[in-house]
């Protein structure tokens, strides 16, 4: 070899070695799954998160593989599932609280995995983050436009299970519907489930008939929405736009963003930067955003709204600020005093003022 | 014009045969139906993943045998009931109460270390399953009332019941209110006997079960009771055999099996009571009898055939994004085949021209 | 409770029984000549899936009430071939029957999650309607409700006034005799099982486009099952049926309604109370003819017609 041609050589190598340097710890594109509880169709909770990858895919573009699986059951067999993308992809992500025993069991088995749990709490190795998000801030704003639109004073919930979470969702809303509506009442029906059309149509018919001239829902389903259209009464839609199915009947709804935020851990997994984290975003971070307002709504109405969401994002109020007793009469927050975490995350009463029997 | 002709006996070969017929038919179907929907993906490769991956892998096979052997147990009790025309059709709801009751044991000793607690869950999940399905074998007796009704309504109470217990007594109270037990503790879980892996007992209890049934059928009277029984009823009444003994065997049997079978579902995979337990294992085993010919030992292969379409169908969703759907699609079309072929065994099938 | 809330209630209940209505009655016929057929849930989420495509596509709701019809038959049509031509194990077939149906419509449905369509909305007739009270309740009701109510009249009538019903029914009792009369056992049959899944499937109908204007996998939710109880509920009696299929829609309804005015009655337990009110009155049918000669269960159900020809 001529001394010109290992010169050559040699520059080659340098450059090599050094764009091996500067580019990314992980040469290779990020493999991420997504395991989903109902189908993307649902146009609810499942779809918002859909959405939420599409967002991903397209800021990440060939940085990332995505690989969906929906109708995922929360039983036993969620754990083969979750363990076959384990075994291919560098992060999953489980959307469904049930999928908790099974996303820390497989966990513990594929140390090199990064494992995302939505609405759990449990983080026993250093390989899975919890996520979820504020909604009860989203429920704040909503709560203020049921309190001014109602004009039977009976608003509606459908809600799921009675955990934490929907009591949160459920007091949120009821506090400032009655802030706004002293005389606001509210009718609460235990579905069950996160997604039964039939049965949330049912419900919704139900809680109407009952007098509910404003419904919310903490279910999957569109069919609350298309009952409301149908019965010319208002409706919130639940985690994803509904307006198709709602044109005249949403008010407003509250839309679950998750596309920045798998942004950013999928980008962390590729910078190497990524650690167990318990996230709980709000309306500040942009996770809980809002349908659009319905022209119909007054224009005060839709003022006080978009208010409300700015003071939320800016933090100046919180929808749990005291004086509130619970609904025993016991008192719970002091004049000014806000709720402490611990609080919010295992609510289990409702305040004072629902009527409602506290379900078992 | 095809004409039917009846056998004088039946063909041994067709025994043999028609299963392998059917099978091949279903195969071809599926094959078809990939033809038409798969866009870019080589209908091979699809084949691979549902029907040989879960042989190949290591992994895979371990589930699928976890996942044969619930459907073995339920299978084994159900294939009893049917050869004596017994149609026990709410197995899923003695399943399921087989598991709250197991599960109820297992809780109420929560952190004790012992030996002798897995063997009282289990005692606990087959009474349970027997006391549920004996309902409809004391209302059968007594009132004459079709145990396929009684077990059908039963198991949707069964289910409802679940949800109760979920939503109260057995709920776990750090759990923040989700309707989910406790996490069972180590001397409450099945133990494992592949390393690594979900495979626990019950595979080899399930394996013993068919060949005591086997056993129990060929040489024991009962056995050839309940052969009688289900094909003249007349007959066996003369010869003095006790219809309402065999309605009461059948039926515990194959509740007490089918709640064997839930206790070690929430014993061994789950690892607690969810409302995710009832998977249609019940119904499941129903076909898997079926397909099996109700022959205790046809039926370690018939729920292992069956456990190949889950897991191989559920890898099949994830890596080609094809619905779940297809599973029973194709359990459907497997059963549809099979019992058509069956024909094949009892009479000739003959093309006449004129 | 208000007239409007009770004139609300009775109507959600009617439109909740429909479908039931639909599919019992289908099966009560199939099962007055000597067949059980354990594929209605099968049948009626075909016609569920059916009828909303072809809502979807055409708008036209008669059509889309043909096609779910055609849909139910179509797969009735496999297992009257399987279990009248090749004598397949009725209870097997039609369990096959379920299975493959529901696995049939979520597979082609996939496609039609995401949309909705116009809902068949209830009558209103000129006059008749606006009568206070009985106007609403009698003369407003959904066409389909009016159209289960009809068929159940139609079942009875032919069943217990025509010739061919006679001839059905001695078939479901003994078809071994029947056929030595003359009588085409299989043909019967064959064309009860067609009429069943027909039925089944405008039942399935009542669903995607009737109660909620979406199509979602398994949305018949297990109302197969439940018509197959209320052919037993009903002791295989036509008018029967209605008033199972109230009541099951009923107390479903009344849960919900329940839950509203804070009546302290656990969702899980209330619910069992259909399914155990089946078993209830099953066994007191039982008691009351136990002297009686005088039964309603077809005597050949679910046995294989082997016909010696």
């Amino acid at each position: 070899m001529s001394n010109r041609s290992l010169s050559s050589v040699m520059k080659l190598s340098i450059l090599s070695v050094a764009l091996a340097f500067t580019s990314n710890v992980y040469a290779d594109p990020v493999k991420a799954a997504f395991v989903y509880i109902g189908p993307t169709g649902d146009h609810g909770w499942t779809y918002a998160h859909h959405k939420g990858v599409n967002h991903l895919k397209e800021m990440m573009g060939d940085d990332v593989i995505v690989t969906e699986v929906e109708n995922v059951a929360e039983n036993s067999d969620s754990e083969r599932v979750i363990t076959s993308l384990a075994r291919k992809n560098d992060i999953i992500f489980t959307t469904s609280f049930g999928y908790m025993n099974p996303t820390v069991k497989v966990a513990a088995r594929y140390p090199d995995v990064k494992f995302e749990h939505a609405t759990g709490y449990m983080r026993p190795t250093p390989n899975i983050s919890t996520y979820s998000a504020r909604f009860y801030e989203g429920r704040h704003v909503l709560g203020k436009v049921a309190g001014r639109v109602t004009e039977t004073n009976v608003i509606g919930w459908i809600a799921s299970f009675p955990i934490p979470e929907v009591i949160r969702d459920i007091n949120s809303a009821f506090l400032a519907a009655k802030s706004v509506n002293p005389d606001v009442e509210m009718k609460i029906v235990w579905v069950y489930t996160w997604y039964d059309p039939g049965k949330e149509a049912d419900a919704a018919n139900a809680l109407i008939a009952q007098g509910a001239d404003v419904l919310f829902q903490h279910t999957d389903s569109t069919a609350a929405m298309t009952i409301a259209e149908e019965k010319g009464v208002y409706a919130f839609g639940q985690a994803s736009d509904m307006r198709d199915w709602g044109p005249n009947a949403q008010a407003t709804g509250i839309m679950n963003d998750w596309g920045p935020y798998y942004v950013d851990r999928v980008q962390a997994v590729l910078d190497g930067t990524w650690t167990s984290t318990d996230v709980f975003n709000g309306v500040d971070s942009g996770m809980v955003k809002f349908a659009p307002m319905n022209k119909n709504l007054p224009k005060d109405v839709r003022n006080e709204a978009s208010r409300a969401i700015i003071d939320l994002a800016m933090g100046k109020i919180h929808p749990f600020t005291g004086p509130i007793n619970k609904q025993d009469g016991s008192p719970w927050l002091a004049e000014g005093e806000t709720a402490p975490m611990g609080d919010l995350l295992g609510m289990q009463f409702y305040v004072e003022g629902i009527d409602s029997l506290f379900p078992n | 014009m095809i004409k039917l002709i009846p056998r004088v006996e039946n063909s041994k070969v067709m025994i043999l045969l028609s299963p392998i017929i059917a099978l091949t038919l279903t195969v071809l179907s599926t094959f078809v139906i990939f033809v038409f929907i798969l866009e870019d993906v080589k209908v091979s490769n699809v084949f691979f993943t549902l029907f040989a991956e879960p042989l190949t892998d290591s992994y895979y096979f371990s589930e699928l045998l976890a996942k044969a052997a619930p459907l073995m147990i339920i299978g084994v009790g159900l294939s009893i009931g049917f050869r004596a025309g017994i149609w026990n059709i709410g197995a899923e709801g003695q399943y399921v109460i087989g598991g709250i009751a197991g599960s109820a044991v297992g809780l109420y000793f929560y952190d004790v270390e012992a030996l002798w607690l897995l063997p009282l869950m289990a005692i606990a999940g087959i009474l349970g399953g027997m006391f549920y399905a004996g309902i409809a074998a004391f209302l059968r007796i007594k009132y004459q009332v079709n145990e396929i009704l009684v077990t059908l309504m039963l198991t949707y109470v069964a289910v409802l019941f679940l949800s109760a217990m979920l939503h109260g007594p057995m709920r776990n109270p750090s759990g923040f209110n989700f309707p989910e037990s406790r996490i069972f503790h180590d001397s409450a879980l099945l133990p494992i006997i592949w390393e690594g892996t979900r495979l626990n007992i019950s595979l080899i209890i399930a394996f013993f079960l068919s060949l005591i049934a086997w056993f129990g059928i060929k040489k024991h009277m009962f056995g050839m009771q309940i052969k009688i029984s289900g094909s003249a009823p007349r007959a066996a009444k003369f010869a003095g055999f006790d219809d309402n003994k065999t309605v009461w065997l059948s039926l515990l049997i194959s509740g007490g099996l089918a709640g064997l079978a839930g206790l070690f579902e929430v014993a061994g995979p789950a690892g607690q009571l969810t409302p995710g337990l009832p998977q249609f294992y019940g119904f499941t085993a129903i076909i898997v009898a079926f397909l099996a010919r109700l022959h205790p030992v046809g039926i370690l292969f018939s729920s292992l055939l069956i456990a190949l379409s889950y897991v191989g169908g559920e890898n099949v969703q994830i890596d080609y994004n094809l619905p779940s759907s297809i599973i029973q699609i194709f359990q459907g079309m497997l059963l549809f085949y099979f019992l058509a072929c069956d024909i094949l065994i009892k009479y000739k099938v003959i093309l006449n021209k004129n | 409770m208000n007239e409007s809330l009770f004139i609300n209630i009775i109507i959600g209940i009617t439109i909740a029984s429909a479908p039931l209505i639909f599919a019992a009655i289908g099966e009560l016929l199939v099962e007055r000549s000597g067949v059980l057929n354990l594929g209605v849930e099968g049948m009626m989420i075909v016609g569920a899936l059916m009828g909303f495509v072809v809502q979807f596509h055409t708008g036209n709701s008669y059509l889309a009430i043909l096609a779910a019809m055609f849909g139910g038959m179509a797969i009735a049509s496999i297992f009257a071939f399987l279990t009248q031509f090749l004598l397949t194990n009725q209870v097997a077939t039609g369990l096959a029957l379920t299975l493959f149906g529901l696995g049939f419509s979520a597979f082609v449905g996939r496609g039609y999650t995401e949309e909705t369509i116009q809902l068949i909305t209830s009558f209103h007739f000129p006059l008749l309607s606006d009568i206070p009270f009985l106007g609403p309740l009698l003369f407003s009701l959904n066409p389909l409700v009016y159209l289960a109510f009809f068929t159940v009249y139609l079942v009875w009538w032919f069943l217990f006034k025509t010739k061919q019903g006679l001839i059905l029914r001695a078939i479901g009792d003994n078809h071994d005799a029947a056929h030595a009369i003359g009588h085409n056992v299989v043909r019967y049959r064959v064309i009860a099982i067609l009429f069943g899944g027909a039925m089944a499937g405008i039942g399935g109908a009542c669903l995607s486009l009737v109660q909620v204007p979406i199509w979602g996998e398994d949305m018949t939710a297990g109302r197969g099952w439940i018509a197959l109880g209320l052919v037993v509920f009903a002791s295989w009696l036509p008018f029967r049926v209605i008033l199972g299929a109230l009541l099951f829609g009923g107390i479903t309804i009344l849960q919900l309604h329940a839950q509203g005015f804070n009546i302290r009655i656990s969702a899980q337990y209330l619910s069992m109370l259909p399914y155990l009110a089946t078993i209830i009155i099953l066994v007191a049918l039982r008691i009351r003819l136990k002297n009686k000669t005088n039964r309603t269960v077809p005597n050949c159900l679910g046995r294989i017609f082997h016909s010696t020809t």
